[in-house]
């Protein structure tokens, strides 16, 4: 059986070793993964070292490709939500939120303003929650391990808001075709605005905490540096590449769900190594809060779904009354809704970079195709030039940096 | 944009859809890339229109930051022949970042990309039968069980 299955998949043994030749120095193969703890999940990369010295990273994906895509084909619109959810545990919101826009993109209904706020606030909210989990294991991978508890803390409290809006932690599905899924809970106001308030004070505690610590600015600063030119041509985006100068988020540069209406600037750093990717997360989480800020003392008041008996599923109370709306839920339950024949293709910015879901429909009530351009991938496709020539300490700082999630990078 | 490779454009949405002439995609995306100033490569995928022909279509989507504009360049596949891959020639001497998405279409479509420096499957294992997301594969794959050798 094993051999088999090394002559089919080219398996390579943990460790091989090439010897010393006149031309060229002894090589070790290095199998890192893929349950090597700071690698954040399965991903399994093959390292060619010299020394200590990686002269050859191999990324090799796919452990958790669950072929969502394909299960997007057999499901209605409305089913595929909870699929996006399942692609990036962190950024399950964002997810909801990118489909969700590409889809109305297509069927042409207006989303009501108490909608579009609300979804900022929980994108914005899910950009914390990521940003919070990056920044402790990430401090923990290279030995500050107190971080780690004070991310969580504040990260169970975003989780807790989550469940009194949606019902549920993480697999939210909270944002939907035509609005939200539930109406905002009672004393929502009051939840979020504690949390928030206190939030920026604990962004200095973290600062505090590992900008003090010798060892951290050690291990971090001119550590895992990638050129610009590279970034750009290997398709990395998000937080990493405005660590090297860029000032580009599509929250600013193509605006979507009236992020135009918020005042908040572009995270930017230009020292392009690893400590600089940390800043540019710490001050977005400082811009997230203030984003969570407007959106709290300004939401509108209003409908949150939209105006689409088609798609939006009816008030039970009118259920009792109208004879439409029982047709129309019956309609919405038992067949889905049907989206005019077309594609589209909608991105927003994600806590890792830019999410764009490329959506064909060929006019029936399930997808034709659903391509999710997931941040991870094009992130994760850059390692073997950002590790090329740095040490085995260094890469593991470097690695936590592009801040990936697998099942993002696999789907 | 004009190119002569360029076939068709078509405005939908807001969105810019080039249609191109498979054989010179290289050429095109690189004049893309230089004059037009679409410097970055956002995905590369693939539409499976079967049963009807040309079946598949290969989309690649351009981002320029500098204009702040996105557009799709198509080509248009026609299957060979019974048992052979469609194939197109490989952008990644224009972006380097094209080389694992078009791994993924090689991967999910059995699309080929000529000159490509490592095509193998990314996402499935190496030794897998079939292309999972063409619309003639079975949601379930094509075996009940693959736990037996």
């Amino acid at each position: 059986m094993s051999k088999l299955f090394e002559e089919r998949t080219g398996t390579i043994p943990a460790l091989a070793e090439t010897p010393a030749s006149p031309s060229a120095p002894r090589r070790m193969t290095l199998n890192m993964g893929p349950q090597h703890p700071s690698t954040h999940g399965v991903l399994r990369i093959m390292l060619e070292l010299e020394g200590e010295t990686i002269k050859l990273a191999q990324p090799d994906i796919g452990f958790l490709h669950t072929g969502i895509e394909k299960e997007c084909e057999q499901k209605t619109w409305q089913q595929v939500v909870t699929l996006t959810d399942r692609v990036d545990y962190l950024a399950n919101l964002s997810n909801n939120l990118v489909y969700a826009l590409a889809v109305e993109k297509l069927l042409g209904i207006e989303i009501p303003p108490r909608a579009q706020w609300m979804r900022v606030m929980m994108a914005e909210l899910s950009r914390l929650n990521s940003h919070l989990v990056w920044l402790g294991t990430h401090a923990l991978d290279i030995g500050a391990m107190s971080v780690f508890f004070y991310c969580f803390r504040e990260r169970e409290d975003i989780l807790r808001i989550f469940e009194m809006f949606s019902g549920q932690r993480m697999m939210t599905s909270y944002i939907r075709i035509g609005g939200l899924a539930l109406e905002p809970p009672r004393g929502w106001e009051k939840a979020v605005g504690k949390f928030i308030r206190a939030f920026p004070s604990n962004v200095d505690e973290y600062e505090e905490l590992l900008d003090t610590n010798p060892i951290w600015t050690r291990r971090t600063k001119g550590v895992g540096f990638l050129s610009l030119e590279d970034m750009l041509d290997l398709g990395v985006t998000g937080p990493m590449i405005r660590a090297a100068g860029l000032k580009w988020d599509i929250r600013k540069s193509e605006p979507y769900s009236s992020y135009e209406k918020f005042d908040f600037e572009i995270a930017s750093r230009t020292e392009n190594d690893v400590y600089a990717r940390y800043r540019v997360r710490l001050d977005e989480m400082r811009q997230s809060a203030r984003i969570v800020t407007q959106a709290l003392e300004g939401m509108p008041e209003g409908p949150w779904q939209a105006d689409a008996p088609h798609v939006v599923l009816p008030d039970r109370e009118k259920m009792k009354t109208q004879m439409e709306a029982l047709i129309y839920h019956f309609k919405i339950v038992t067949e889905g809704f049907r989206v005019p024949a077309g594609e589209a293709y909608q991105c927003i910015e994600a806590p890792r970079g830019e999410i764009g879901y490329y959506i064909v429909s060929d006019g029936t009530s399930k997808p034709y195709r659903v391509h999710m351009r997931t941040p991870s991938f094009g992130n994760v496709q850059a390692l073997p030039v950002l590790l090329k020539d740095t040490l085995i300490a260094d890469s593991i700082a470097a690695l936590g940096s592009v801040d990936f999630v697998l099942g993002d990078t696999d789907r | 944009m004009i190119h002569p490779a360029i076939l068709e454009t078509r405005e939908a949405l807001g969105e810019t859809t080039l249609f191109a002439d498979p054989s010179r995609i290289v050429e095109l995306c690189r004049y893309l890339r230089d004059t037009g100033k679409f410097v970055r490569l956002s995905s590369i995928t693939a539409v499976d229109w079967h049963p009807s022909e040309p079946r598949f279509e290969v989309v690649y989507l351009l981002h320029s930051i500098e204009l702040n504009r996105r557009i799709r360049v198509k080509c248009r596949l026609e299957t060979p022949g019974s048992g052979t891959n469609p194939e197109i020639d490989s952008v990644t001497s224009v972006w380097r970042g094209a080389d694992w998405y078009e791994r993924e279409v090689f991967d999910m479509f059995g699309i080929g990309f000529r000159n490509h420096p490592n095509l193998v499957r990314i996402l499935m294992p190496v030794d897998w039968e079939g292309y999972p997301l063409r619309k003639d594969y079975p949601v379930h794959g094509y075996k009940y069980s693959y736990s037996k050798e």
